[in-house]
């Protein structure tokens, strides 16, 4: 069985706030970590071998450092590592991205391809998706238990709005999952000793025969018009007095509205 | 693009490094340099106090295809499930609807595996005209299908712009249908506009866990595509007056690769009241322990309404996850929202801003939710909250 693991080094979204007075970013040293979905794919890929054979490859598309968060995962347990680095993949937005990973995945060759849910940053859970799509094969989003999976077939329970569905899918398939699926385990010092020494291998657009107007910023529809601290709403009324008084006005400023609740 | 720093001006000050959420700006011989990190979210351009930091466009940028004026119309996919069109539908039109009549353009739903019965009812909330596909295949969400279906129809129809709900089947199968047509898709939008001169469409949406918005373009290719936040959008007034057409539609060589093999339902009674409550009366961690929940529930019913949680409510496990209200929880838009012992973190905001009515009890003024209420009551709750519920039980005559 060959295992693909896509994962994204992300940076810790909670601390990234903006100054709402000055419209500025504050940030606190924004340590880079993989996104916290993609350790639950990497879990599910590390069970899926260990039930059936085979091997995890971890992809992820960056720059250069991104390969931290590779080493990372191979200390977990994934077996291989690649690396799609190139100056032209820069700015890509997740058609980009998914038009990317999915030239290089037909060079690696998957029967079953594991995403996060979602990135913390970009929040987009777009990617995996659009990466089926590319690869021309289903997809099952927001996986929350694998029943079974053999060879040619996977069940799986899909979160939905109401409760969930139970899914059957050919292979080869793409999954997103979310955190409830499993519990990530912590990489060994065995693990940790080896992912030092791996191999990264890396690609570049040229490796993977991507087509240039497809890729990085050239290659993507959307584009960022602006960021900014989320807006917060103008008229409010502090109602003074003693806690009676206070509890008073409220009550008539209640009976005035439209809609009655009192 | 690439956004780049002038050296010559930088003057060292570093106060870039801190703007840039992806950590992409670092220091070089005193100058800030922007390394491979750089995602183009321009952060950093409005920080620099010199003017330093600045986008540089590079050849060929911009130009790519498709002749936007070839794409007319506004779309919205209305989902249903067990037939039933899904309330995210109605939000959807009251959307399309506004952008429909600013552009001076028909808008059009698109409804699969349902009954004409329910198309008109998206015509009474604001449909010219619905596309209705009423294949057995289509009864149950199944992404292949309804990607390839949905993609065939915008080729053939071509609308400027197509929305759907960012529900677990919006998020699910749309982005298929932007991979197939080459679009650009937007996720979990909160807010749209057009902007005036190139009429395309200004789509503001969450990222970074809510602490930041964003507002994407797709300038060079259509359809423009979205998915939309459920709860966020306003519906109109049905009008049965309103006319409409239904065009059937019927497809050939649908097929799918995944089979959903039964469907089950797991919603508590609450978590369904939550969304749907007119009253929501909601706890954070100013409530000390479970039995402030205790009170929150004895004024919630006295209105008729439900009782919800802040995260920190929920983590120290006073209350349960089905009530949590937010980012990671539910989005809810009651007509009252009474917020009790909630400091307004952003991840709260983004779950209950848009109820009609928010009331904050806080006993530290500074305290962002203020920021958000319609009216504040500076206060202990253990003492607010008890005499709010006797007032109101004299007022009924309890
Ligand atoms: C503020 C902001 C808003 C944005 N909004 C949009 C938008 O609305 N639409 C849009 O198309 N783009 C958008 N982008 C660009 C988008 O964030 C990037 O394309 C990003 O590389 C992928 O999207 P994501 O972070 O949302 O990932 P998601 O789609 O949420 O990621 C899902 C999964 O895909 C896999 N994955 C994602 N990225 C990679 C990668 N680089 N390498 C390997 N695996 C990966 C992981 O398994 C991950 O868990 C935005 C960017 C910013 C900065
Ligand atoms: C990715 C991410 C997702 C998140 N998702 C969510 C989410 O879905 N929902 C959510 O709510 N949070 C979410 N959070 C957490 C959020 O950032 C806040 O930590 C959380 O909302 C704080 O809860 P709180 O207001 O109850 O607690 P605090 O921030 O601790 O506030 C307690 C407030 O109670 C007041 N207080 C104390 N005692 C009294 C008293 N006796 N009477 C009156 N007032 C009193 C204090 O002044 C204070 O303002 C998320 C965070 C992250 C990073």
């Amino acid at each position: 069985m060959n295992i693909v693991v896509c994962i994204k080094q992300v940076p810790d979204s909670a601390e990234v706030r903006i100054n709402p007075e000055t419209g500025t970013l504050i940030r606190d040293g924004v340590p880079s970590i993989i996104n916290p979905y993609d350790l639950h794919a990497i879990e599910a890929g590390l069970q899926i071998k260990e039930k059936l054979g085979g091997k995890v490859t971890v992809i992820t598309m960056g720059p250069p450092q991104a390969e931290q968060a590779l080493r990372d995962a191979l200390s977990m347990g994934a077996d291989e590592a690649v690396l799609l680095t190139d100056r032209a993949f820069a700015g890509a937005d997740t058609w980009a991205t998914a038009y990317t990973l999915s030239r290089a995945i037909n060079k690696i060759g998957a029967d079953i391809i594991i995403c996060g849910k979602q990135a913390i940053d970009g929040d987009t859970a777009q990617v995996g998706p659009e990466l089926a799509e590319f690869l021309d094969i289903p997809h099952v989003a927001y996986v929350r238990k694998i029943d079974s999976i053999t060879e040619d077939s996977i069940i799986v329970e899909r979160l939905m709005e109401e409760g969930y569905d139970i899914v059957e899918a050919s292979l080869p398939v793409l999954i997103t999952v979310v955190k409830e699926l499993n519990e990530p385990r912590l990489p060994s010092l065995r693990g940790k000793m080896a992912a030092k020494k791996a191999e990264i291998k890396r690609l570049t657009a040229k490796d993977i025969e991507a087509e240039e107007s497809l890729i990085g910023l050239k290659g993507s529809p959307t584009q960022v018009k602006r960021i900014f601290a989320p807006e917060l709403k103008k008229e409010k009324k502090m109602l003074e007095g003693s806690p009676e008084e206070q509890v008073q006005k409220l009550i008539e400023e209640l009976k005035g509205l439209k809609c009655q609740f009192l | 693009m690439r956004i780049v720093v002038r050296s010559e001006i930088c003057s060292g000050c570093e106060t870039c490094v801190s703007s840039c959420p992806y950590t992409a700006i670092v220091m070089k011989e005193g100058k800030a340099f922007i390394t491979e990190y750089c995602q183009l979210c321009r952060a950093c351009l409005s920080v620099c106090p010199e003017g330093a930091i600045i986008e540089v466009m590079e050849e060929g940028e911009g130009v790519t295809v498709a002749e936007p004026s070839a794409y007319r119309g506004v779309w919205v996919f209305a989902e249903q499930r067990n037939g039933k069109v899904a309330s995210v539908a109605f939000e959807l039109l009251g959307a399309g609807r506004r952008l429909a009549d600013t552009l001076g353009v028909e808008l059009s739903a698109v409804l699969f595996g349902s009954s004409e019965e329910s198309a008109r009812e998206l015509i009474k909330y604001g449909a010219d005209r619905v596309y209705l596909a009423q294949e057995p295949l289509l009864e149950r969400f199944n992404d292949e299908p309804y990607a390839r279906l949905l993609a065939f129809l915008i080729n053939t129809h071509k609308p400027e712009i197509v929305l759907a709900g960012a529900t677990p089947i919006g998020r699910s199968f749309f982005p298929r249908v932007a991979a197939i047509l080459r679009a650009g898709l937007t996720a979990d939008c909160t807010a749209f506009d057009i902007e005036p001169g190139t009429g395309n469409l200004l789509q503001t949406r969450p990222a970074f866990g809510g602490n930041i918005m964003a507002t994407i373009i797709t300038p060079n290719r259509r359809p423009q595509m979205a998915t939309v936040r459920p709860r966020v959008m306003k519906r109109l007034e049905p009008d049965p007056s309103r006319k409409g057409d239904i065009i059937y539609v019927k497809p050939d060589n649908l097929s799918s690769r995944t089979k959903v093999i039964d469907t089950v339902k797991e919603v508590s009674e609450l978590s369904v009241n939550l969304q749907e409550a007119e009253v929501i009366v909601s706890g954070g961690r100013g409530l000390g322990d479970a039995k402030g929940f205790k009170l929150l529930e004895e004024l919630a019913a006295l209105l008729g309404g439900v009782v919800g949680a802040s995260r920190a409510a929920v983590d120290a496990g006073w209350i349960s996850y089905s009530h949590q209200i937010g980012q990671t929880g539910k989005t809810v838009c009651p007509k009252l929202y009474i917020a009790c012992g909630i400091s307004g973190a952003v991840q709260h905001l983004v779950g209950m801003q848009s109820s009609d009515i928010i009331v904050a009890i806080n006993k530290n003024p500074e305290a962002p939710i203020f920021n958000v209420a319609n009216y504040g009551i500076v206060g202990d709750v253990y003492e607010i909250v008890p005499l709010l519920i006797k007032k109101i039980k004299e007022l009924k005559g309890l």
